[in-house]
């Protein structure tokens, strides 16, 4: 099955990032596919190569930037929600990309299922 | 295709790709939080994609459609009406719960676009039906 996921809260407040990433690595190790995962809402944040957890904590980046070169997943933050949070290009950590929220729209087209992570 | 000017959602043939049925369920209130606005731009971005759009209102969430809000007085901006702009991207589709407009004293009349009032079962089964249920 194709998954496409949308993350609706940001790191380390919120478990919602962390149940996205634990699902998406259940998924792929039973052969699924994660397509995209979509960051909104306050879920831009995950994307900030600034975040920098003490080192005995999970680097939430890197984990999605390592599923995402291992597995192929598209990680999309969106451009205006970035904006209004101050996420841009000069802060974007790697394996992310900013763009919009038709990204979003056309998971919703081309996967089987989309899963929402937050509130 | 047609020489002559063609909308989205004129006909069937418009669309060649895949028409989903998505659902935007708004459950917050729209000020105390940004997500009432933010799945209102979600709502304006899928209207290009010509998709089936249905809008849900329930529990707080049928506070964003109320009429006569005033939040600027709070720093707020008022989007509200943007709802009412809504039919011009053809999405018509509005339903609101009617045990959650009933338990906060509300009517249909107290709302500022026209809505189908469904009961909580009649919801449940119509978003039973969506290939997509986008919540917030």
């Amino acid at each position: 099955m194709k998954f496409g996921i949308l993350v609706n809260e940001g790191p380390y407040n919120h478990q919602a990032v962390d149940s996205a990433y634990q699902f998406a690595k259940a998924a792929i190790a039973k052969g699924h596919t994660v397509s995209r995962v979509f960051f909104y809402y306050d879920g831009v944040h995950n994307a900030n190569k600034l975040l920098e957890a003490p080192q005995d904590e999970r680097q939430i980046g890197k984990l999605w930037a390592d599923m995402a070169r291992d597995h192929n997943v598209d990680l999309v933050v969106c451009v205006a929600a970035g904006l209004r949070r101050g996420l841009k290009e000069e802060n974007l950590a790697e394996g992310f990309r900013i763009s919009g929220l038709g990204q979003l729209i056309e998971v919703g087209i081309q996967a089987d299922r989309v899963m929402t992570f937050g509130d | 295709m047609s020489e002559v000017m063609d909308l989205p959602g004129d006909d069937d043939d418009y669309t060649s790709g895949v028409v989903k049925k998505f659902m935007f369920v708004n459950r917050k209130a729209p000020h105390g939080s940004i997500y009432a606005l933010e799945v209102l731009e979600m709502v304006l971005i899928s209207a290009a994609f010509d998709q089936d759009v249905h809008l849900a209102f329930v529990d707080d969430g049928i506070y964003q459609i109320v009429k006569n809000q005033d939040p600027a007085r709070v720093g707020m901006k008022n989007f509200s009406k943007t709802f009412r702009a809504l039919d011009g991207y053809d999405i018509e589709k509005l339903y609101v719960e009617r045990e959650g407009l009933e338990e906060r004293g509300l009517t249909e009349d107290d709302l500022i676009v026209d809505v189908e009032v469904i009961s909580q079962a009649e919801m449940a089964e119509l978003m039973n039906g969506m290939d997509v249920v986008l919540s917030a």
